[in-house]
């Protein structure tokens, strides 16, 4: 029977070290190419044609803007329109990502921690650099509530300091508990098919249906899981954009 | 006979263009953001996060003042606390956010 965890063991392709730093290519680097490969081919091929009535491929890549662009636009306000390219990238690559995953036997890259850390450390690294560009040492007024009594600056500056703090772990940790606990939930239903198999021979058919139909049903919300993270995770970064652009 | 290509417009008219129609788009339609596409178990998990992380960005920044001071456990206890604080004021922000479809 096979592990549940086995399928987010990290196996390196082509080992590489420089000086004691393992810098091999793994199967999570893999994907991550693979899917940058898709992006760039999905979108440079669907607008090839740069029709005026698009088809398909570029109605497509067209609604991917249009989504992206209106989510900017809602959430950000029109100064946002300048950090589109970053967001859309940041969209696709969470989005392929998980929907790679999706695929038997590939790897999914989004389901590691680090992964979806080392991402929303980016963003949010990159929203507090254009904070204090935009309002100087005025964006440390983020760090105290406008209006309250000094006295209570020693214990509220740290905790809005922890808040703040918090932002680039939480961003990491939802992406990444979800596309963990949903790999592991599918692993795990399709496990018992085989045990009964296993088990059982042919007869062990009949006490599969059930997890056979539990598992259609898991692996239908699971590619919903997949689109609905993405958008939280870039939505969340259009959020954290606004607040260090008008501040609240 | 020789049929004259009209000319092209320019690039800074169809962005004058755009900003005036994305404009009025705006305001007719009031912008609101699609709502209603999230579901109560993702919600739910939102608001368990937000406190959580709170909770460990405290205690970790305590941990690592007391290691850097040798001064454990003080900055942890204090800083267990203002994370459990922080935790708490970010369920309240994400919380204050989808209510007022913000």
């Amino acid at each position: 029977m096979s592990n549940p965890i086995e399928q987010f063991k990290i196996k390196p392709l082509v080992p590489l070290h420089i000086g004691s730093v393992d810098v091999s290519f793994t199967n999570s680097a893999l994907f991550m190419a693979v899917a940058f490969v898709l992006i760039t081919a999905f979108l440079t091929l669907s607008v090839r044609g740069r029709a005026l009535v698009p088809g398909r491929w570029q109605s497509l890549a067209e609604v991917m803007y249009e989504f992206v662009a209106g989510m900017i636009r809602d959430n950000v306000g029109k100064e946002g329109r300048k950090y589109f390219p970053f967001i859309f990238s940041l969209f696709m690559f969470v989005l392929f990502g998980n929907l790679l995953g999706m695929i038997p036997y590939t790897f999914t890259f989004t389901s590691h921690i680090i992964v979806t850390f080392a991402l929303a450390s980016v963003v949010f690294i990159g929203v507090t650099v254009i904070g204090f560009a935009r309002h100087g040492t005025h964006y440390l007024r983020m760090f105290f509530p406008h209006g309250a009594p000094l006295a209570t600056a020693l214990i509220l500056v740290p905790i809005e300091l922890i808040s703040y703090l918090s932002r680039p772990l939480s961003l990491g940790v939802r992406l990444f508990a979800n596309m963990t606990v949903g790999h592991i939930i599918l692993k795990v239903v399709a496990g018992f098919i085989a045990a009964f198999i296993a088990s059982m021979g042919v007869l062990g058919i009949l006490p599969s249906i059930l997890p056979a139909a539990f598992l259609g049903g898991i692996t239908v919300l699971e590619f919903g899981i997949a689109l609905l993270q993405a958008y939280v995770f870039t939505i969340l970064s259009c959020i954290y954009l606004h607040d260090a652009i008008h501040m609240h | 006979m020789t049929y004259q290509e009209p000319e092209p417009p320019s690039l800074a008219d169809l962005g004058a263009k755009l900003d005036a129609a994305r404009a009025r788009e705006d305001t007719e339609t009031g912008r609101t953001r699609p709502e209603g596409a999230r579901s109560g178990a993702g919600l739910g998990f939102r608001i368990a996060v937000e406190l959580v992380v709170g909770i460990a960005v405290g205690a970790g920044l305590g941990y690592a003042l007391d290691r850097a001071l040798q001064s454990r456990p003080w900055f942890m206890l204090v800083f267990f606390c203002l994370g459990a604080a922080a935790g708490v004021l970010n369920v309240y922000r994400a919380a204050k956010s989808l209510s007022t479809g913000e």
